[in-house]
């Protein structure tokens, strides 16, 4: 097992005229937790497909360790699918379906194995049942055991926790997070919630319309977004256009509006001219107009608060600028801090270090998700 | 494949019993079960009794003079004894086309559910096409195609396949074909239906789970399409064993099946035990298909 990364070269699928996948290339390392996050339709589970081996390559290559396994028979590889459509054999019992790829590879034990395995996903009794006679997501877990029971080297999980319910969904991502420390199988999880994949993953590849846009740690991917589409897709980002005015060792002096903002050289993904100044919506402050901010904030004068809304443990304020654009502030309900109600005049600021830069022929409103839902 | 609550573990069946009040039923059920069950009673049921009654009668008379209800249970016997050879080769020829229209009819219905793309519903015409003419004429036809100057007879003679004295009409092997061809589209079209419905995500979670093609097709395809090829081989061994027509056109006296001696029996008016021979022959089919229901496993499909 030693040395088995995943690497997938210059892979590309094409359907018909359609790219859903281009000329990706990504390295999962051995044992890691990999999450491929990404909007609906960007081509993760074509992506997944490839790796198991469901769908061929147009182009590029895949290895796993030492092995081409471009194309490889899907039986072949050591590579195991918790499908997001579960895929459940309706004719066999859940203890059948667990049961199925051991029996394959003509493995010695099966009953405890199964057994162990049932109990793990805490479905011990319902070994017997069919898999109709479960709930969505039961057979999300057996699909679960189903697949890690072989112990394959690489495990493709194709939003594997969607129809849970939140409380069983933390559940099992904490799980499932374990069950991968232990056992130090690659984990590639793909899912559409940023949370998900923040909280689980080692490693996050934004994914979008077949390309990926960034790849890194949670952390990293958090507060460095090289593009809009990763700041607005990987929480939340208020970006508000800009002009490069000067540039020393560090630090980049920009103009909006007339107000002179600085963002540090480290965070900055574009350099001159028109650009994108990105800040989170919990590094903002708001303070009542005029009033004293520390020396060297980066602030913006003059707005009003629009809109209020107490989520408990933050406030979250809507404040529009003089021209027109609105602002997202969070703000923490630590008691320390002053509340504003709608219409009130506002300033915002916030420190230097935590504004970003990103290149203004981006779309501003790349990735950003219409409403939540949960 | 429905799973209905029946299917639920026995402990659990009770629970729910124990739980859930009785269902309320209204009157709708019954007066919709009204058409058919109405249309049973004079088409099935009554005919049935007829039958069974007739093959009870006294064989000492007929049509003329009438037929007196004696108890005859002899009549069983006489059938059988008389009849049991064209019975049995009744049972084997029905089981011989049953079998061809499996080997022929599971890859074609296969081909047409995974492999037609586009050409699916004009495969299916296809299969259906043979119904437009009538099963007379098409049997028919196989005599001129099994025919001793037909090219079938030639091309094999030639090839040296067939003896120069040999024939293909009015053997075995022609009824069992006529059989074969006559009842090779009931096969295939539940069968169709039944692969039709298979997800095929379920063949590619085989795939993932190390099944090769072949063992794929024998764990999940072949098992999920069992109801249609239950159904298949019910619809096709039936009518086979009670056929008398491919018997008739493509044998010879020695290929007469049970069908051909009831339909004489009852042509010469001996109706007690044409009677008795069709309630045997019910009878034993009844059996069979229970025990190989019973056998294929598959409660889902009754
Ligand atoms: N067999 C196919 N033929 C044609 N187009 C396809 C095929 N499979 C996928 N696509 C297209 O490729 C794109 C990517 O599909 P894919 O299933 O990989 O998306 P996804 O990222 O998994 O989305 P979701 O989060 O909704 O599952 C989609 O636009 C889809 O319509
Ligand atoms: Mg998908």
């Amino acid at each position: 097992m030693a040395g088995s990364d995943l690497v997938l070269t210059g892979v590309t699928k094409r359907f018909g005229a359609f790219t859903a996948v281009d000329d990706l290339d990504l390295t999962v390392p051995q044992g890691s937790f990999f999450a491929l996050l990404g909007p609906s339709g960007c081509g993760k589970t074509t992506t997944l497909r490839m790796v198991a081996g469901l769908e061929e390559p147009t182009a590029g290559s895949i290895r796993l360790g030492a092995d081409d396994i471009t194309t490889l028979r899907p039986y072949r590889r050591p590579v195991n699918t918790v499908f997001q459509s579960y895929a459940l054999f309706p004719h066999l019992t859940i203890f059948e379906n667990v049961a199925f790829g051991l029996r394959r590879t003509g493995a010695k034990k099966v009953k405890p194995q199964v057994e162990e395995m049932l109990e793990l996903v805490e479905l011990g009794q319902y070994g017997g049942r069919k898999p109709t006679q479960l709930s969505g997501g039961q057979q999300q877990r057996v699909a679960l055991a189903r697949a890690l029971i072989n112990r394959p080297q690489v495990l493709l999980l194709d939003e594997p926790l969607g129809a849970l319910d939140l409380k069983l969904r933390r559940q099992m991502q904490i799980e499932l997070k374990r069950i991968q420390t232990d056992v130090g199988i690659t984990f590639v999880h793909v899912t559409h919630d940023q949370e998900e994949a923040m909280t689980m993953a080692d490693t996050i590849a934004v994914m979008n319309s077949g390309v990926i846009e960034q790849m890194g740690s949670p952390a990293e991917l958090y507060e460095h977004p090289s593009t809009t589409f990763v700041s607005n897709f990987l929480g939340q980002s208020n970006l508000v256009a800009a002009t490069v005015v000067e540039k020393d060792e560090d630090h980049l002096l920009l103009d909006v509006e007339g107000s002179r903002l600085v963002a540090p050289l480290a965070r900055a993904a574009a350099l001159t001219g028109r650009v994108w100044v990105g800040v989170r919506p919990e590094k903002v402050f708001l303070a009542h107009t005029g009033s004293e901010t520390d020396d060297g904030s980066n602030v913006l004068r003059g707005a009003v608060v629009t809109d209020v809304s107490f989520v408990g443990v933050s406030t979250q304020y809507l404040a529009r600028l003089p021209w027109g654009q609105e602002l997202m502030v969070f703000e923490q309900n630590t008691g320390a801090r002053l509340s504003f109600r709608t219409g009130d005049q506002v300033d915002l600021h916030w420190m230097p270090a935590h504004t970003f830069l990103l290149d203004a022929a981006q779309d501003a409103t790349a990735g950003v998700e219409r409403e939540v839902a949960e | 494949m429905s799973v209905s609550a029946a299917h639920l573990g026995g402990g659990e069946q009770q629970q729910a019993a124990a739980v859930e009040p009785p269902q309320k039923r209204g009157v709708t059920g019954y007066i919709l079960l009204l058409p058919g069950a109405l249309w049973l009673t004079i088409f099935f049921l009554v005919p049935t009794i007829t039958l069974v009654s007739t093959s009870l009668y006294d064989p000492a008379g007929s049509v003329e003079t009438g037929y007196s209800m004696t108890w005859h249970w002899q009549n069983y016997v006489d059938g059988i004894r008389d009849y049991g050879v064209q019975f049995g080769r009744s049972l084997v020829y029905a089981l011989l086309a049953t079998v061809a229209c499996i080997l022929l009819g599971y890859p074609l219905a296969y081909a047409i559910a995974f492999k037609s793309g586009r050409w699916k519903n004009l495969m299916l015409v296809l299969v259906i096409a043979p119904f437009f003419t009538s099963f007379l004429v098409r049997t028919l036809s196989w005599q001129l195609l099994l025919g001793d100057n037909g090219f079938l007879v030639e091309t094999l003679k030639t090839l040296q396949l067939l003896g120069p004295d040999g024939h293909l009409l009015a053997t075995p092997f022609a009824v069992v074909t006529g059989l074969t061809y006559n009842f090779l589209p009931f096969m295939v079209l539940p069968l169709y239906a039944s692969l039709e419905k298979i997800d095929p995500r379920l063949v590619e979670a085989g795939h993932d789970l190390y099944a090769s093609p072949f063992t794929a097709f024998r764990k999940i395809t072949l098992p999920l399409s069992m109801p249609g090829l239950v159904a298949g081989t019910l619809l096709t061994f039936i009518p086979a064993a009670g056929d008398y027509i491919n018997a008739e056109l493509l044998g010879t006296p020695t290929t007469r099946m049970i069908g051909n001696e009831i339909q004489d029996l009852f042509g010469a008016g001996a109706y007690p035990v044409a009677a008795a021979l069709s309630v045997t022959l019910m009878a034993v089919i009844v059996a069979m298909v229970f025990l190989y229901v019973r056998r294929a496993g598959t409660e889902e499909l009754v």
